[in-house]
């Protein structure tokens, strides 16, 4: 049996090497598949938030729309203000007890942190779109677009850019959050940790891989978040059209400096985005 | 009765206990270029803002073609798309190109082919002198060009009438020259447009009609040579003695 600390990691590294890259892996697919599908309900719910009315014009329309937020509201605030983990319990259990259904380690996996991160995403979109001025919203009325059209092709785009940091907060969270799941007995990667480490009670060597491996993980994925911002912001310059402008075909010039700008001040404002 | 493009009929607008606008009564003609001038806070800019629905006028009407645009089941929608506006703040989409600023438009609302669209959009981004410039986003051009493009894409939905709110206000002198150089070429060219502007200059030389405005109410209205140059109403005087001053 190795007895230091290095000899002890490359022993656990050898034979459970595995078993900490299944359970990273299963940390990643649902941190990431869960605040996918809870990007898309925090974005039905601050779309439904948003939704402009009149009690006057409409009161059918008005009434019904004052009722689901209700009900949004009471999906948000309980769901951002109680533990995951409790969460967890409380739906896995309650299912099985109260409706005979047993859910499989990955359905409800997905289900808790879709739904806990949704509500979050909520509150999360909404400011979203509060943030995008006004304006835009009067400039794609004014050319008669329908608020569906108004927020399809404007107002959502413009938000979704504004949120990226938030997502990749949420992204981050989850793939750290998951680890509550255990209570509920997934096998991700705090559970794999867990479990070699009872093997041989080496507990601090098998948590400093399981710490490692949760900071590459983060760690790449803010990264790849950045990367994915500043591709959404598009290229600092652009390309200046030459006399022919309907054949885009013909030379196309690239037009890189701005002479009355200094590049790097330039530079630094496109990464604010467009706020 | 004369088909007017746009009949304004005692239009009021109240928000809470402001009163802003009070019994305005006024026509547009095709071919007309009415100037609206008057203080800021005068309530020009609200008046605009009614006849495109942007605000909900508190009581009056507006005849659109001789049809009430504020009864129930009308679609504002259709509406703007045949009466277009240009704003201060210039409101074009961020999140677009030059290029698609101009074509959303058409082949959203319009529902013109992508082709097709791209030709309209084209010809009235080089009216305007902006053509070079169809892959710049809104960031990363001048103020002057960002409302070039703004009226190039409200007559790239080639409106039955362009409403301008103050589209100057925002620009340095320079970049005002440009502007309403292009808003000089399009009145000669015959386009119905009601401008709110700040600019005597070209409320003199390029309108056919000049509304003066005070305190929510039509104080005055007639040609640009009876309000510049024999202007009847006191309110009238003092406003324009104040700009001859500047």
């Amino acid at each position: 049996m190795p007895q230091t600390f290095g000899a002890k990691i490359i022993f656990i590294l050898q034979n459970y090497g595995m078993t900490f890259l299944r359970g990273a892996g299963v940390t990643m697919v649902i941190a990431v598949v869960s605040t996918f599908i809870g990007l898309i309900i925090g974005f039905l719910v601050g779309i439904v938030q948003t939704i402009p009315t009149d009690r006057q014009q409409n009161p059918v329309k008005w009434g019904l729309l004052g009722f689901v937020r209700i009900i949004l509201n009471v999906y948000v605030e309980v769901f951002r203000g109680t533990p995951m983990m409790v969460q967890a319990m409380f739906i896995y259990y309650g299912a099985a007890m109260l409706f005979r259904i047993n859910m499989d380690m990955w359905t409800a996996a997905f289900f808790i942190v879709s739904i806990n991160t949704g509500a979050y995403m909520a509150e999360t979109v909404r400011g979203g779109i509060l943030s995008i001025d006004p304006g835009q919203t009067e400039g794609a009325k004014a050319i008669g677009m329908t608020h569906f059209q108004t927020m399809v092709h404007v107002v959502l785009p413009q938000a979704l850019r504004n949120i990226m940091p938030q997502i990749g907060n949420n992204l981050i969270i989850n793939i750290k959050d998951t680890c509550v799941l255990t209570v509920i007995g997934t096998v991700e990667l705090f559970y794999s940790s867990k479990s070699v480490a009872g093997a041989y009670y080496w507990y601090f060597e098998s948590f400093t891989i399981a710490m490692i491996v949760y900071f590459i993980l983060t760690f790449v994925c803010s990264r790849i978040l950045r990367a994915l911002e500043s591709k959404m912001d598009g290229p600092d310059s652009y390309d200046l059209a030459t006399s022919d402008t309907l054949a885009h075909t013909s030379g196309m010039t690239r037009f890189t400096e701005r002479p009355e700008k200094d590049p790097k001040v330039d530079r630094f404002f496109s990464t604010r985005g467009d706020l | 009765m004369a088909d007017h493009v746009l009949e304004v009929k005692h239009l009021g607008k109240t928000f809470g206990k402001n009163v802003v606008l009070r019994d305005i009564d006024f026509t547009v003609d095709t071919g007309d270029v009415t100037c609206i001038i008057g203080a800021s806070g005068s309530g020009k800019s609200t008046l605009l803002r009614c006849i495109n629905l942007l605000e909900t006028p508190t009581c009056g009407e507006i005849l659109h073609h001789g049809k009430s645009i504020m009864e129930k089941g009308f679609n504002p929608s259709k509406y703007r798309a045949k009466v277009g506006m240009v704003f201060q703040s210039f409101n074009l989409f961020n999140n677009m190109t030059v290029l698609d600023n101009c074509m959303i438009g058409l082949t959203k609302v319009l529902g013109v082919k992508k082709e097709e669209a791209k030709k309209t959009a084209m010809f009235y981004l080089e009216k305007v002198g902006m053509a070079p410039f169809i892959n710049a986003k809104p960031r990363q051009i001048s103020g002057g060009q960002k409302q070039r493009v703004a009226i190039a894409r409200a007559l790239a939905m080639e409106p039955e009438v362009l409403l301008f709110d103050e589209p100057t206000s925002a620009l340095d002198p320079q970049m005002v020259g440009e502007v309403l150089e292009v808003m000089r070429t399009l009145a000669r060219e015959g386009l119905t447009m009601l401008v709110v502007t700040h600019e005597m200059a070209f409320a003199r030389d390029v309108s056919s009609h000049v509304v003066f405005m005070s305190d929510g109410v039509i104080c005055e209205e007639g040609t640009p040579q009876q309000i510049f140059e024999a202007p009847q109403h006191e309110r009238t005087r003092e406003f324009l003695e104040r700009f001859r001053n500047n």
